[in-house]
C-alpha cells in the first residue's frame, strides 16, 4: 500500500495512513500496546511486520509503561523507536517520558487522544496528552490526517536532532483523525528517509565505549540538570518552524510551524485552539467572515514547546480572544487558556475568555463558535468578561442546580 | 591465584555498605560474563551506590530504568541490538527483591513470556534496604523489618515468602537456577548457563545484607553459607521446567543457628515465639523435601 | 564542570571516590601463612585485593575494612587490626 509516486492520494483510514508513514520511516523497535482508538495503528503495524515490509522489530509489550520502557531502551541503543496510546495508556507512560526527556533519549509516540477515566469514555478531547505538559516531552496537535501523516514525518527530524534529543508526541483527536477516511498523499519512502535523516545520538550503549546512564545527583547540580531539559525544549521551538518549511518546500504541504494564523491580521476577535476542531472553527469563520464578522483563528501546533511570542504577536494585536480549550486543570480552568493569560501577563489587551467545551467527545459544531461569539458579544457590551474558565453549555439539571 | 589480573568489571569506590553481598554478587557475575554485555538495573541498592552523578562504578555499559521496568527497558535495548545486527553482546538486568518480586513483577513477567535472549539476574537480600530496610514480598516468614517489626506485641513479617523460582518456571523458559555467594564457583558457572541460553533466563541470588539482616560486616559470607546449609536457601537449577540439578545439604545445620545470628530473627528464639519458629522451620522442611535436598540421588554436585 | 547531557558519564569513575577513608580496621596478610588461592580476591566486595610478585595486597585507598577477607581465609592468614595500629611496609 505504499505509495511510490509522491503525489497520488488514495482514501484511506487515519490509522492505516499514520501505520504506513512510521513503516517508511524504518524505525527499528516498535513498542505496542492496544488502546482505543489507537489500536488499529498497532494493529496494521503488526500486519506489515508479517508482510516483511516493516523490518524493525515490533514487541507486543505487557503495559503501555512496558511499551514506553521498550522505546527508553531501544534509545539507549542508539535505534529509532515508535510507539502510539491514549487516555489511560498515556498516564501509565508519563513515568518513563519523564525519564526519557531528562535522559536525553528520543522517541516519537502517537498520542491518539481520548479523555481519561473516570467516568470510562473512548472519545475525544485533549486530557491525556495534557497531563504530560511538564514532562519535557515534545507536543504537536494536528488538525487532519495529512497533517498527522506529514507531522510524523517532521517531528523524527526534530526530536533526533542533536539539540533537541527529546521524546515527542503528535496528538492526534482519537476517531477524527485516527478513524475517518480521508484523501490522503503518502510519501515515497526514500524521500521521507532523505528528508528526515539517520539517528545518530552522541551517546549509545556500546560495551567497546562502557557508558552509564542514570546517576543521583545533589541538590548543587539538579537544578541545571533539569535546566538543560528546559532549554533543550526551547531550542526544540526553532527546529519545529524550521523543518515545518522545509517540509513545505519539499513536500509542498504546510500546516503552520509552532503557530497557524488564519485571518488574524485584522481581527477584532480570534479563536485560539489545538486540534481537529480547528478545521470546524476555520470554516465557522469563513461564514462569519461572509457576514462582515472580522475574526480570525489562531492554531496553536506545538503546545510544548509553548509559543509565548507568538501567542503575543497575534493576539495583542486583537480585542478579544476566545480560547476553547478540550481540556482543564481541576479547580485552575482550562489548560491553554491559562497558558495563554499567562503569555499575555503584562498586556491590557487583549480580553482572553476561556471555554472549556468538547470533553469526552461532546461536539464542537461551527454552530458552537457563532453561539460563543454570540456570548462574547453580550459579554463585552456589558463590559463583564469572566476571568475564570467556563464550562460551555454545562447542563444544570445534572449538576443539581 | 593468577598472575594476570582477574577481571573485574565494578569498580571500587563505590557507596556499598561494607561487607555488601550485592556488590559481592555482582563482581562475580560480571566476571562470568566478560564486558561485552549491557546491564540494566532498576532502583535499589545496587543503582544507588553505583551510580552517583560522576562516579559511577559500572565499567560495562549500564542503564538504569526506574524502579518498576528494567525487564521492558532491557527488551527494547535486545531488540535493538539485533536490530542492528549485533548478536553477541548479551542483555542482563540486574535487580533487586523489591523491584523482582513487587513492582517490578508485571514487566519481568512480559520480558519473560516474550522469551527475549536476556538473563534476568534478581539480588534478594529480602527486604526493600536500599530505602532503610522495609519489607518486600521476598520477606520471609518471621523476619523484622521495619514495616513489620517484631515488637512485645507481633513477632515481624506475618506472610510467607513468594515462590519466585515457581513464577519464573511458569514463563516456559529454558532455564532458572538459585545460587549464592558462599558458592562463586556454582554461581558463575550458572551465569554462563543462563547466558548461553538462547531465550530470556532467571537466576535468583541471595545476597545478603549485614545492616538489614543484622549481622556483622565480615559474616556475609558465612551468613550465604548457612542459608544454603539449613535448608532455607535451595541453590537448584531448572531447565524447561523440570529440576535438573540441586545441591544436596551433606551437613545439615539446625534452623536456630540461622535465626541467631541475625537481628531480623533474634526474636524467634524465644519460648513466646516457638509457634512462629515452628512455622518457620515448616518451610525450610518444605524445601528440603520439595527439592530432595537430603535424598540420595544421582543428581549431585 | 559542564554537566553531561542526559546525566549520561564515562564508565569507572567511582576510583575517584577514596573510600578507604571509612574504615575502623585493616587487613594484615601473613605471607608465610597465605598460599595465594584467591579466595579473598574474589569475596573482596569493593575489588581492593591484588596480588603482587606473590603476595596479596589491599588497596588502602579503597579497602572498607569489613573483615570478609580475613573471615573466610581458609588458612587464617588475614587479620584485622585497628587502623591506628597498622604497620606500613
Amino acid at each position: 500500500m505504499i505509495k511510490n509516486k509522491s503525489s497520488e492520494s488514495k482514501t484511506l483510514q487515519g490509522s492505516i495512513a499514520i501505520a504506513e508513514t512510521i513503516c517508511s520511516l524504518e524505525p527499528g523497535v516498535i513498542g505496542a500496546y492496544p488502546i482505543t482508538p489507537q489500536t488499529h495503528i498497532v494493529e496494521h503495524l503488526a500486519k506489515l511486520t508479517e508482510e516483511g515490509l516493516l523490518k524493525g522489530k515490533y514487541i507486543i509489550a505487557d503495559s503501555e509503561f512496558s511499551a514506553a520502557s521498550i522505546l527508553f531502551g531501544a534509545a539507549a541503543a542508539g535505534v529509532r523507536s515508535y510507539s502510539a496510546s491514549s487516555s489511560q495508556g498515556l498516564l501509565l507512560m508519563t513515568e518513563v517520558i519523564f525519564n526519557m526527556a531528562g535522559t536525553r533519549l528520543p522517541g516519537v509516540f502517537s498520542a491518539v487522544n481520548r479523555s481519561l477515566s473516570p467516568p470510562i469514555n473512548i472519545q475525544v478531547d485533549h486530557q491525556d496528552s495534557m497531563t504530560l505538559r511538564d514532562s519535557g516531552v515534545i507536543q504537536l496537535y494536528v488538525e487532519n490526517i495529512q497533517e498527522a501523516v506529514d507531522t510524523h514525518i517532521q517531528i523524527y527530524k526534530v526530536a533526533e536532532d542533536p539539540e533537541v534529543l527529546l521524546p515527542a508526541m503528535v496528538c492526534m483527536d482519537g476517531w477524527i483523525i485516527s478513524h475517518a477516511y480521508e484523501p490522503v498523499t503518502l510519501w515515497q519512502k526514500e524521500l521521507v528517509q532523505d528528508f528526515v535523516g539517520t539517528f545518530d545520538p552522541p551517546y549509545k550503549v556500546d560495551p567497546l565505549k562502557p557508558l552509564t546512564y542514570g546517576a543521583l545527583a545533589d541538590d548543587d547540580k539538579i537544578t541545571e540538570f533539569k535546566c538543560m531539559t528546559d532549554q533543550a525544549l526551547r531550542k526544540s521551538a526553532d527546529k519545529i518552524t524550521e523543518t515545518a518549511e522545509q517540509f513545505r518546500d519539499l513536500f509542498g504541504n504546510y500546516y503552520g510551524g509552532l503557530v497557524e494564523k488564519y485571518k488574524t491580521e485584522d481581527a477584532e476577535i480570534v479563536f485560539v485552539a489545538m486540534g481537529s476542531i480547528v478545521a470546524t472553527l476555520k470554516v465557522a469563520i469563513d461564514m462569519l467572515r461572509k457576514k462582515g464578522r472580522k475574526v480570525g483563528l489562531l492554531k496553536i501546533r506545538s503546545f510544548r514547546p509553548f509559543p509565548v511570542n507568538a501567542i503575543k504577536e497575534v493576539l495583542r494585536e486583537t480585542n478579544l480572544a476566545i480560547v476553547i480549550d478540550r481540556s482543564f486543570s481541576n479547580s485552575a480552568g482550562g489548560i491553554l487558556g491559562t497558558e495563554i493569560k499567562a503569555s499575555l501577563y503584562g498586556s491590557n489587551k487583549p480580553f482572553v475568555i476561556n471555554y472549556i467545551a468538547g470533553i469526552g467527545g461532546r461536539e464542537i459544531y461551527p454552530q458552537t463558535a457563532f453561539d460563543m461569539l454570540k456570548e462574547a458579544d453580550e459579554m463585552l457590551e456589558k463590559g463583564k468578561i469572566p476571568s475564570e474558565a467556563i464550562f460551555y453549555n454545562l447542563n444544570m439539571q445534572m449538576m443539581g442546580g | 591465584m593468577k598472575e594476570e589480573p582477574r577481571d573485574n568489571y565494578l569498580a571500587s569506590g563505590h557507596n556499598a555498605c561494607p561487607g555488601c553481598g550485592v556488590s559481592i554478587a555482582v563482581r562475580l557475575i560480571l566476571r562470568a560474563s566478560g564486558n561485552n554485555v549491557v546491564v540494566v538495573s532498576p532502583t535499589g541498592c545496587l543503582e544507588t551506590f553505583t551510580s552517583p552523578y560522576g562516579m559511577s562504578a559500572w565499567e560495562v555499559p549500564w542503564v538504569h530504568s526506574l524502579f518498576e521496568n528494567a525487564p521492558a527497558v532491557a527488551s527494547g535495548i535486545r531488540a535493538a541490538l539485533d536490530y542492528q545486527g549485533n548478536k553477541d553482546t548479551q542483555v542482563m538486568v540486574i535487580g533487586g527483591d523489591g523491584a523482582t518480586y513487587d513492582i517490578g513483577l508485571g514487566s519481568l513477567s512480559g520480558m519473560l513470556e516474550r522469551n527475549q535472549n536476556i538473563l534476568y539476574i534478581c539480588y534478594d537480600n529480602e527486604a526493600y534496604m536500599n530505602t532503610g530496610i522495609q519489607r518486600s514480598s521476598a520477606t520471609p516468614l518471621g523476619a523484622s523489618t521495619t514495616t513489620t517489626p517484631a515488637t512485645a506485641s507481633s513477632y515481624g513479617e506475618k506472610l510467607q515468602k513468594k515462590d519466585m523460582i515457581g513464577i519464573a518456571n511458569s514463563h516456559n523458559i529454558e532455564y532458572v537456577a538459585t545460587a549464592t555467594i558462599a558458592y562463586p564457583q556454582d554461581l558463575m558457572r550458572k551465569i554462563k548457563t543462563g547466558l548461553s541460553v538462547n531465550g530470556a533466563a532467571y537466576l535468583h541470588m541471595l545476597t545478603p545484607c549485614p545492616l538489614g539482616w543484622g549481622f556483622e560486616s565480615d559474616e556475609t559470607i558465612a551468613m550465604s553459607r548457612l542459608s544454603v546449609q539449613t535448608g532455607f536457601f535451595p541453590l537448584v537449577e531448572y531447565e524447561n521446567g523440570e529440576l535438573i540439578r540441586v545441591k544436596k545439604i551433606i551437613d545439615l545445620k539446625p534452623v536456630n543457628n540461622y535465626l541467631r545470628a541475625q537481628r531480623r530473627f533474634k526474636h524467634l528464639t524465644t519460648d513466646e515465639n516457638q509457634d512462629i519458629k515452628d512455622k518457620v522451620c515448616q518451610v525450610v522442611r518444605r524445601n528440603i523435601k520439595k527439592y530432595g535436598l537430603q535424598e540420595n540421588s544421582n543428581n549431585d554436585y | 564542570m559542564k554537566l553531561n547531557i542526559g546525566g549520561i558519564t564515562e564508565a569507572g569513575l567511582s576510583k575517584n571516590n577514596l573510600t578507604g577513608s571509612w574504615r575502623y580496621h585493616f587487613p594484615t596478610i601473613n605471607p608465610e601463612l597465605c598460599n595465594t588461592c584467591g579466595l579473598c580476591e574474589l569475596f573482596c566486595p569493593d575489588s581492593c585485593v591484588h596480588e603482587t610478585k606473590n603476595t596479596i595486597t589491599v588497596k588502602e585507598e579503597y579497602c572498607k575494612g569489613c573483615g570478609i577477607c580475613a573471615k573466610e581465609c581458609h588458612r587464617n592468614a588475614i587479620t584485622m587490626i585497628p587502623e591506628g595500629e597498622k604497620q606500613n611496609d
